[in-house]
Order: C-alpha cells, then structure tokens, then sequence
C-alpha cells in the first residue's frame, strides 16, 4: 500500500524582549542559576502577574508578517499542573482565544512552491529547567526560564514530508529572526518545535492517528526524527498493528523516538481564564503602529530582488536568507555600482563557504561589503581574472588587506599585453609540436592543452580571453 | 485614651500630646494582656513596632505629619510585610518570612503608620467564624463562647477589644463585613481594583479586596485614603486619580435614597436581627433619607456562584504551595508526588482542602462548562440586579449577616449552614461592588448586629457620609464590651 504522510508542527520561539512576559526580571542566556528570577518567577505567596506589552506588540509583528488575523480581545489563561520548574502549579497561556489566528508560511522545496497554512499562534510563559545531573539524588531547580515569553505557532497538518517540515521550520525560523522578534537560537532553544506526524492511505481523506514528538531543537534532528517516526508508523500499520495517540521523544544518539505518555495518561489541565490577568485588548492604532514600522518581507524582497537586480528565483531566495544578507547584497551592489549577478555569486559562493567553515554569521564577517566591492570592481575591469580573485579573496579572508594592495604586492595583475601573451605561447608551440600536429589534425581537445600550458605559464595572470584568442590565431597556423 | 478614635489620636500626636512610641506601648500592653485569651494576633515584634514608631515621632518632630502618622495598626496576617512572619493562617506557612512588603503595607509605611503585629484569621481567609485558623480561633470579645467572625476575625476581635485602634481586613465574600458585623465594629469591602492585591495572599482573585477595620466610618475613610490608589504591579487595580474618601463626611443626608431589597428580609432572618436593622432605617428616615422597596432578584443564587468560582479559583491560587520553594514540606516522603501529597495533606487544614477539592472538580474536563462557565454567566446576572436597583436608590441597605454571632462548634461541622452566613454579603463581591457594615444594635443575648450599607462602584466617599451621619447621631460604635478596661 502507499502512504501518505501528515505532519502539523508547533513551535515555540522565544521572544526577543529584554524582560519576562509577566515580571521585570531579565531573560539573558546563560546567568547563574535562580539569578535571574524575581519575586513573581519564583511565585512568592502575594504576587501578580503584569503583562509585558513588548510581548504582544512582538506577536503583533508576526501575526501582520504571515497575513493573520490579530485578536482585538484575547484572553490569558491558566494551565494548571504540578511540577517542581512551574512554581505557581499552573502556566499562564492562551487557549480558548489566542491573539493571532490563521495566516500562511510559503515554502519551496525543490522547486514546488506550497503554502502551509498556521491555526493560531499564542502567547505564553516558559517554565524553569529541571537539573537532574550532579545533585546526588536530588534535583536541582533553575528559575532563570520561567516566565520567558514565548509565541506558540501552531499549522496545520498541511506538510507532507520531512523535507517539507524542515522548509517550513527553517522558512519561519527565517522570518521570526527577519522581523526581529526571536534570535531564532536554536542550541539556547530559543527556537524549538514539536512535530505531530500520522501517516493514511494514500487518496484517503481521514487523518490517521498521530504522535507527537517533542522538543526538536535542530532541522536534521527535526528531519531524522520524522522520518524514523512515519517509518515507524508505517510498518507498525503493515504488520497490522494499531497507532496510539502519544507523545514521544527523539534520541538523537539512537536516531528512534520513543513513547514518553500515551493520550490515557493525558492531564486534565483545568484551563480557566486567569483572574489576575485583564484581557488583552489590542486596539487597531496598535496594530496599525506595529504595521508601519514593519521591514519588507522576506518574501517580498526576494520578488523585488529577482525583478530588479534579474537574478534567478534561487539566487534572491538565497539572498534573502536573512535581512543581515539582504542588506550585505544590496549594499555591495551599490558599492559595485551594478553588476548584481556576480555580487550575487560572490556572496552565495565564496563568502558563504568561508563564513560556514568559519562558523560565522555573516554579521560577523572580516570582509565587509566595501571590500567585496573592491575586489568585485576589479574583476569587472579586468585588473584580474575570477580566478586569480579567489586567490585575493582568499587573502582578503586572512586579513592581509583590501584587494588592491593584495594584487600589487602579490603582482596578481591580469596581463593584458598582447605582446607579452604572444611571446609566451609561441615558446610553448616552439617546445610542443606533437600537440600542435594533433590539433591541426582535428583534435579540439588538444586547444585545451595549450591554454593550460599558457596560463601556467603565465601564473594564472594572462588573459584569458586574449590567450583564447592568439592560440586561435596561431595554432591555425 | 481606650475609646479614642484615630481622628482623636492623629491629633493628639499631631499636638505631640503622646508620642507614636507612648501610643504603640500602650496598645502592645493591651495586647500582652488580652491577647491570650483572645487570641488575635498571630505575630507581635515589639522591635520592629517600636523601630516604626521612632521613626514616626522623628517624623512628627521634624513636622511631617500625615493622618496616620504615628498611628499603630493591626494588619490581618494576609499581608506580606518584609522580615514579618506572614502565615495566611495557615500551617503552610507558618515558615514564611516575607521578603517584600505588599501594596497595602507600603502605602501604610509611607504614612508613616505601625506595624502593631499580625492578626489571626481563617487559613487563606477561607472561613466564616476565625475556626479554620491553624493558630486556633478567636474568640469575640463580646462573649468568649461565641465566634468573632471571619475571615478577619482576629482584626474584628482586635478592634473590637479595643487592642488595636484599628486593623486592615481582607473580603472575598464578606470576610469583612461579616466580622465587623459580630464584633460590633466597621468595616468596610472598596470597589473590586480600588486597593491593590498586590502582595495580598489570593483566595479568589476576582473577589478579593483588601478593606479596613475601624470603630468609625471617618476612620475607614482616613485609612482608605492611605489603601487606596493604582499599583501597576496588579493588573486588576483601577488606574483612577486620587480621592479624599472622607471629603463627604459631613453632607447632609437628606432626599437620600436608600433600597431595601425585599428578598433580605425573608424567613432565614433572625428577628431580632431584624427588629435592629429596621430600627436603623427608622434612624435614616429621621435624618431625611426616603426609603423604597427594591428587588434583587438573584440573591438566592449568590452562594452557589459563589461557592463554584471562589473554590475554582483558589484551587489555581494555591497550588504554589506545593513544599518545593518555601513553606511546609512534609519530612518524609519517597517521590515527588508523595513529597507534594504528603506536603500538602498535612500543611493544610480540613476547609481549605474541602475547597481546592470543589475547585478542582468545577474546572474539570467535563464539568467546567456546567459549573464554572455556568456561574461566570450567572455573576452577570447578580451585577445586573443591582445597577437596576441603583438607577432607583442611592444605597442599598440591609443586614450584614442573617444571625448574630453564634457560639463555636455550631457551624462548623456543617460547611453548609456556615455558607449561608455570607448570604447577604457576597453578591457585593460576585458584582465587584463596595459594600460596608456598620454596628446598629444588639440581640437579647447582647451580641451586634451589623447594618450593611451597599453602594454602587466608587460610592465609598458617599458610604462613609452615609454612615457618619448615622453615627453623629447614635452611640453603638462607642459601646464596648465588659471587661476590657
């Protein structure tokens, strides 16, 4: 039988303000444990929650960016449970009205452009972590996540692959960094996702029975472990067997997941609409402040890119990766004074392959766009070749300058002369006359031989055009 | 000194006629000496009241010199006040230190008033007669067998024993009405959002509101003067300029408008409760107030919404008690969910359970919709009653309590009939309304009866008139009882 594959994703980014959702305590990354947690994140006996309205002008920002609806009266409610990192015994969140509804994430994989379409996404508050290591016994408590603001994006099952999940992970993973709203680390879990996966006979319409598995904190771990998991599914269902409702989760070091709870051990969490809590109520002048100062999409951009600068959908889309890209283009293209094309292979080439191997973000380059430019300006003049520039760029890499003190000192300028070009491959003809033979013969192949035998001689420095041109001539005899 | 009111004894120390450390030995002396068999206080730190007071003579001295300025006050053990034991009542945290002052108690500290200790009170203001208190119950100082009331009984008996010359209170469905009302005392329950909660122990977060306890209506109105007031770290306080709650005082009352709703005064009153309340009313009448017939015709289901939401809500309130931060934590247990039942069954008391139980079983999948949803709606329905009633009269009056003060034991093995006794106070909660009690009388048994005097929101400024010109012109506020001299 075939199978199709049915996967929904809910994901938690962490927003990108200075404060906690409901207290003034700071959300840095890494503080010594409970440093970070005030009177209200520890849940002293008396204390109130206040919303941080940083939070919701944030959700705002990403309902406006995937063409959602924002709630104009949505309600914060309590999900109760006991653990030891939930110190009130409930965690505050939305449910029955969440503030943004609806909405679209495009995605493209391998050149089949779909649209996934989001449910809600909705505001709430981390928990604090559970230390289970180095307590002898015991387990230790760090307050420092609780009440980290977070936006639960939920779509719906639209996906029908690993590879689609993964576009649509990585494509709002893009868009929540582009509109400033999440770092979108994904090693801090900054930017983590649950996947809920099902598989039915292909053409059926009834969803199968899903799992769901959580806390996916990197695209090949999302990938890896939807593919386990519907291989899974798939032959537990063709050995007859029947899929039960689950929560389960990833080992990464065994590639499987496995069943954390079944739907029968599901908590009755006793959602209520939290009385400390106002509902939220966002007027259209907000929303319509937030609209304002909106930067263009990425979506937008890469049609503007692809229009204006008539680059390909692939290179736009690439260039669009994030808005530290974007601008780095359009930034060198101004400095180039055109020639978008090979500012556009510049960057999604060489420079891209030294920032990953580099670890880099491209916010952190050694080679800005002037520099680019630079060396792009000099390619374009002819000073030197695509090839000897890599040479340069590679140096440029190592911090030995700007691109034209690097073809003076290094004498990387492209020769030109004809003069000086003849007179090198009349010594090779001179020094090779088996091959001239074979080429007057009619061995094309042959040609290839003398422009290799030219440019080494030459060091990579002559023309090549020119040297194309003058064996042409000569050769022909 | 004894019978004096606030008013008297902010001038007095205005004067420097006695000094805020003369005023504060004198009412801890009183305390030494009645409190054991009244048991009202749970804490008392002469230390600390006394490190107040200086600094409130120093206040004084250097001319800086507020209403209650000097003043010592009772605060109901509800309150987080920093480097105060602050129990709740309860065995859960009869640990706890706060770190941090609440709203009520800043705004007090800034006044420049004393902290003269913390008063005793039903476990998590969950209790109508001061019997649910794991430091044992209060007894009323009008008659030692009987309750004082709660759930700020050990405030009500404070005040009333003339131990404290006045207390704050904390109302979620008539914990300060109702105590006021069996000690022969005022109290008095502000607009839900008007005092702010922060810092205040939650019961039920949509009832709760902090109020004070006095012997006096000008005395309510120069302590809400200090309570009162935004605090943006509570969502739910209301974001209104500043008021002078006794700038009416002295308003004449007549062409008052006062309603009776006719459902008050059916069977379940106590007659004689009756007879001092219509008395009362006769009073209003001589002081030109016109007095009419309403309906408030949902009051019947006032105790069952009632006992759905707060339960509901206090179930989520008080699950951070849970034996992992502060507070109890059982001695042995063999997992985290034994250490949480274990922590939790013996660090509460029977009543509080009872209610995290309903609480619980309301918000269930499955009944949330029959019970909880149900009584949201309904609560709409009480509040509707009343701006019905408002747009006839000015303020609605009528018994605080369908009894006078009963003895203990009576009630308390039978939660339901202990439930009724909020019947006539908790709709000014469920329809977030402030409400007071004011003494009128006594039964044969010489135990208070309470008026209570509803208003619509932000009506206390006429409240307080309303019970000051009835107060210039009887004398049941300045009766005490025998044997507290």
């Amino acid at each position: 039988m075939k199978w199709e594959v049915v996967i929904g994703l809910e994901t938690h980014a962490q927003l990108s303000t200075q404060s906690k959702i409901f207290s003034g305590a700071s959300i840095a990354f890494g503080a010594a444990p409970n440093t970070q947690a005030s009177a209200v994140d520890i849940a002293l006996p008396g204390v109130l929650p206040v919303l941080n309205k940083g939070a919701v002008e944030r959700a705002i920002r990403f309902g406006l960016s995937v063409g959602a609806s924002i709630a104009p009266r949505s309600i914060f409610a309590r999900k109760n449970y006991f653990y030891p990192d939930l110190p009130k015994g409930y965690q505050i969140s939305q449910y029955e009205l969440p503030v943004v509804s609806g909405g679209t994430i495009k995605i493209n994989v391998d050149g089949v452009e779909k649209s996934v379409r989001l449910t809600r996404a909705h505001l709430e508050e981390d928990a604090g972590k559970s230390l289970h290591e180095d307590f002898h016994g015991a387990s230790g408590i760090d307050l420092n996540r609780a009440g980290t603001p977070l936006l639960e994006i939920v779509s719906e099952p639209d996906m029908r692959s690993s590879k689609e999940a993964v576009a649509y992970a990585k494509a709002l993973h893009t868009l929540v960094r582009w509109i400033g709203i999440c770092d979108g680390n994904m090693q801090e879990g900054s930017f983590r996702c649950d996947a809920n996966v099902s598989v039915r006979p292909m053409g059926s319409d009834k969803l199968g029975t899903r799992r769901e598995i959580k806390n996916l904190n990197s695209f090949r771990f999302l990938q890896q472990a939807i593919d386990y998991e519907v291989r899974w599914q798939i032959e537990t269902l063709e050995d007859g067997g029947r899929i039960q409702q689950a929560t389960v989760l990833f080992d990464p070091e065994t590639g499987e997941t496995r069943a954390m709870r079944s739907k029968e051990d599901a908590q009755d969490y006793r959602y209520f609409p939290d009385p400390d809590l106002l509902p939220l109520e966002i007027s259209a002048s907000w929303i319509n402040q937030v609209r304002e100062v909106l930067p263009e999409l990425p979506e937008a951009m890469a049609e503007r890119f692809a229009r204006e600068y008539g680059l390909t959908p692939y290179d736009a889309q690439m260039l669009t990766a994030s808005r530290e890209t974007a601008a780095y283009f359009e930034a060198t293209v101004k400095a180039v004074g055109g020639e978008p094309k090979i500012c556009a292979n510049w960057i999604i080439g060489d420079l891209t392959a030294q920032l990953n191997r580099s670890e880099l973000d491209i916010s952190e380059t050694p080679i800005g766009t002037t520099a680019l430019a630079g060396l792009i300006k000099r390619i374009i003049d002819n000073t030197i070749s695509g090839k000897i520039a890599k040479e340069v760029f590679e140096a440029m890499w190592a911090g030995e300058g700007v691109a034209d003190d690097i073809i003076e000192k290094r004498g990387l300028r492209q020769i030109s002369d004809s003069g000086a070009i003849e007179k090198i491959i009349d010594e090779i003809i001179a020094a090779n006359p088996a091959q001239v033979g074979e080429y007057r013969a009619g061995k094309e192949k042959a040609f290839n031989f003398f422009v290799g035998q030219a440019m080494k001689a030459s060091k990579g420095k002559a023309n090549p055009a020119q040297v194309n041109d003058i064996l042409r001539r000569k050769l022909a005899g | 000194m004894l019978n004096s009111t606030l008013k008297e004894l902010s001038d007095l120390l205005a004067a420097k006629k006695i000094s805020s450390v003369e005023l504060t030995q004198y009412f801890l002396n009183r305390i030494n000496r009645f409190n054991p068999s009244l048991n009202a206080f749970i804490t008392i730190d002469e230390e600390k009241s006394f490190a107040q007071a200086k600094a409130a003579d120093a206040r004084i001295a250097s001319g800086e010199h507020a209403a209650l300025t000097g003043i010592p006050i009772a605060q109901k053990d509800i309150f987080c006040a920093d480097g105060w034991l602050t129990t709740c009542g309860s065995k859960m945290l009869a640990n706890f230190v706060s770190p941090y002052d609440a709203h009520v108690i800043r705004q007090f500290n800034q006044a420049g008033a004393v902290i003269l200790g913390k008063t005793n009170m039903d476990e998590f203001a969950m209790g109508s007669s001061n019997e649910t208190s794991w430091f044992g119950s209060v007894k009323n100082p009008w008659d030692l067998d009987t309750v004082p009331g709660g759930s700020s009984g050990g405030s009500a008996a404070a005040v009333a024993a003339r131990i404290a010359p006045a207390a704050t209170g904390t109302d979620t469905g008539g914990s300060i009405r109702q105590p006021a009302a069996f000690t022969g005392i005022c109290g008095i329950k502000p607009t839900y959002g008007v005092v702010s909660r922060y810092g205040m122990i939650a019961f039920a977060s949509s009832l709760d509101q902090g109020g004070p306890m006095a012997r006096t209506a000008e005395d309510l109105g120069l302590l809400l003067n200090v309570m009162a007031g935004f605090d943006e770290r509570d969502s739910t306080s209301l974001d209104r300029p500043k008021e002078d709650y006794t700038r009416d005082l002295d308003k004449p009352l007549a062409g008052l408008r006062i309603g009776l709703p006719k459902e008050y005064f059916t069977d379940g009153l106590a007659p004689e409760v009756r007879r001092a309340v219509e008395t009362a009313i006769a009073e209003y009448r001589r002081l030109g107030a016109q007095v009419k017939e309403v309906g408030l015709p949902n009051t019947r289901l006032g105790i069952p919404i009632y006992y759905v939401i707060a339960p509901a809500e206090a179930s989520s309130n008080l699950s951070r008690f849970d034996g992992v931060r502060y507070g109890y934590r059982a001695s042995e247990y063999t997992d985290l969910t034994d250490m949480y039942e274990k922590s939790r069954a013996e660090g509460f008391g029977a009543e509080v359970k009872r209610r995290i139980m309903i609480g619980t079983y309301v918000l269930s999948h499955g009944y949330y919709d029959a019970y909880y949803l149900q009584a949201q709606k309904l609560r709409r329905l009480i509040a509707q009653d009343f701006q019905a009633a408002f747009s006839e009269v000015d303020v609605i009056m009528g018994p605080t309590t369908p009894t006078t003060s009963f003895n203990f034991g009576d009630k308390s093995t039978d939660p339901v009939q202990m439930y009724l006794n909020d019947v006539y106070s908790v709709a000014a909660n469920l329809a977030g309304l402030p409400g007071m009690s004011i003494p009128v009388g006594f039964d044969d048994k010489g135990r208070t009866v309470g008026l209570q005097i509803v208003g619509n929101y932000f009506a206390e400024a006429k409240m307080l008139n309303v019970a000051h010109q009835y107060q210039k012109v009887t004398d049941w506020h300045q009766r005490m009882p025998a044997g507290i001299e």
